[in-house]
């Protein structure tokens, strides 16, 4: 008989989240599986460009040492880790965690690697069979952005994951899988629940929805009363407490701060999801309108009820590529007609870049402490505001050209209107990435998703 | 009835695809979910953001969350990464929304006067 309840615990909801709430459950031990969501469509832009400087780099440069903390850790109390964390280059992840555990005389801990994720390789093959057309977004055509592709993605399953638990893994390193995979395939290791019990599987993504943003559901950018959230300052992480029937509890660390109710869950449910009766993954398109939410008091909130239909036939594919270069300067006017001087100053700017016949993409001017936030449905300020920053932003061809709208700025001090102070100016062109999204047939990818494992020595 | 914004008595939570946003947006109780189905349009809120929101919106009704689910297509600048706005991820759509107002009867409003949003400010 497996365990009767399996608790997973959430480590990280992206690459930059704090550490602190993973290393404390880790040390309080209670817990079966530790996983981490470090990947965004951003996150792979950022590693695809670590990798165009270093091949051996690519994954997240907090792995190593998190790993370094945490695997100590999982061989005393016995959990098992899984992340998405390898990003662009699994295998270089693997082998950097593989020396770590090594270095830390965690003999006989197995580590394993999956990889299939990245079709950077198979573009050429995908487009001859005439699978990569569109973008499902706003109907790019893929071979218009070929020549400036960064980096190129499938999304995977829990599958894969499963497999590296059945190998005997501890500790499970992957690429781009969906989010909620990396909280789902515990369930499905654990259970055995069959691929086709497509209602508990939608059960494991809600779970793992609910825990792959952290903090978002414990208390962190809540809506509701979030002034009443104890102890932000040390928020504690959601973990899920899951029976086999695949009804599951949402509960915290009670050494941690933050705040689990019905309330905090419910936000987190639909967050970045469209159509909630079609949420597609490639283990099941999940309904989340039929899903319950009880509200158990103590930072306790059980769900039930999420049902589902069968995992669809494609996989979706996302693709970032080079799109151009933001450059962006920032100036503050003071009280009195602080607003109306930043507006000047803007018009000021305008009519320089004009007469130099600049041509930018886009050119975007916003106001910090009036609409740069809020946009066009921000009424103009009934009261006059104390002080207003002008922030200006252009889309351009070139760093150059991005660059060159910084220079503007300092001069305003003192030939523009006055009160201007906070001159944070002119800031670094920063490159721009598209996503071009598609799908891809399932049997086109999985033939050639690999498991591999390694015992450290 | 009295005009009120959502700020009163609504959660709401957006998060980013690709260059789409979601917003989804939360009552407190059943009346109150029931009026936002009626006011709350999907070309309401489109319009709420004006030229921020290129492509269409649309509406999912979500009962059993009391919540609707507004998706916005084109909404981003492009995406995340490659928008030249500050919220490049749109992460204040959600809050945004919140100043859009609905008739709320007296009766009802009274309910919520003193309760958890009145005491941070949100209703006057």
């Amino acid at each position: 008989m497996r365990n009767h309840v399996v608790r997973v615990a959430a480590a990280q909801g992206f690459y930059g989240d704090s550490p602190e709430a993973a290393m404390a459950v880790a040390q309080e031990g209670n817990i079966d599986y530790l996983s981490f969501d470090a990947l965004s469509e951003l996150t792979l832009a950022i590693l695809a460009k670590d990798q165009a400087k270093n091949s051996r780099m690519g994954y997240t440069k907090d792995l190593v040492p998190t790993m370094r903390s945490l695997l100590p850790l999982a061989r005393r109390h016995g959990f098992k880790l899984l992340t998405n964390a390898g990003g662009i280059n699994p295998e270089a992840a693997m082998n950097a965690v593989w020396e770590t555990a090594s270095q830390l005389g965690l003999k006989g801990m197995k580590i394993a690697v999956v990889t299939g994720d990245d079709v950077r390789s198979r573009i050429s093959d995908f487009m001859e069979q005439g699978i990569l057309g569109e973008d499902l977004e706003d109907g790019t055509p893929f071979s218009t952005i070929r020549q400036n592709l960064l980096f190129a993605n499938v999304y995977l399953g829990s599958w894969p994951l499963v497999q590296a638990l059945r190998m005997g893994a501890d500790v499970v390193i992957s690429g781009r899988t969906t989010d909620s995979a990396q909280f789902m395939a515990p369930l499905l290791y654990e259970f055995e629940w069959p691929s086709d019990d497509w209602s508990r599987l939608s059960q494991g993504v809600m779970m793992g929805h609910l825990l792959e943003c952290s903090a978002q559901s414990t208390g962190g950018n809540f809506s509701g009363n979030w002034w009443d959230v104890p102890n932000m300052d040390e928020i504690g992480y959601p973990i899920a407490e899951v029976a086999e029937n695949g009804a599951f509890v949402v509960t915290k660390s009670p050494q941690r701060g933050g705040l689990v109710t019905q309330d905090t869950i419910k936000e987190q449910m639909l967050y970045e999801i469209h159509d909630p009766r079609a949420y597609i993954t490639p283990d099941v398109i999940c309904d989340f309108t039929t899903a319950q939410i009880r509200d158990l008091g103590a930072d306790h909130v059980e769900i039930t009820g999420t049902t589902g239909r069968p995992a669809p036939n494609a996989l979706k594919m996302v693709a970032g590529y080079t799109a151009g270069y933001m450059g962006q300067a920032l100036i503050g006017y003071c009280w009195p007609d602080a607003l109306k001087k930043a507006e000047k100053a803007a018009s000021l700017i305008q009519s320089q870049i004009a007469r130099r016949q600049w041509h930018y993409d886009e050119i975007d001017y916003a106001y910090l402490g009036w609409n740069s936030l809020g946009g066009p449905g921000v009424p103009r300020p009934g009261e006059e505001l104390d002080e207003v920053y002008l922030r200006v932003s252009v889309r351009a061809k070139t760093s150059e050209d991005a660059a060159k709208l910084g220079r503007l700025f300092p001069p305003l001090s003192l030939d523009g209107p006055p009160g201007m102070g906070g001159g944070a100016g002119m800031q670094a062109p920063r490159q721009l990435l598209g996503m071009w999204s598609g799908l891809v047939p399932r049997t086109l990818v999985e033939p050639h998703v690999k498991v591999r494992i390694e015992e450290v020595e | 009835m009295i005009e009120w914004p959502l700020r009163n008595f609504c959660q709401a939570r957006s998060g980013d695809k690709g260059n789409t946003v979601n917003v989804a947006v939360f009552a407190p109780d059943d009346v109150l979910y029931d009026i936002l189905v009626r006011e709350l349009t999907a070309d309401r809120v489109k319009n709420h953001f004006g030229n921020w929101v290129k492509g269409p919106a649309r509406r999912y009704e979500v009962p059993n969350l009391r919540a609707l689910n507004f998706v916005l297509q084109g909404a981003l600048d492009g995406g995340g990464s490659r928008s030249i706005r500050i919220d490049n991820l749109g992460k204040c759509f959600g809050p945004a929304i919140l100043r859009l107002t609905v008739p709320i009867p007296e009766k009802v409003a009274q309910r919520y006067k003193g309760g958890p949003y009145h005491e941070f400010g949100g209703i006057h």
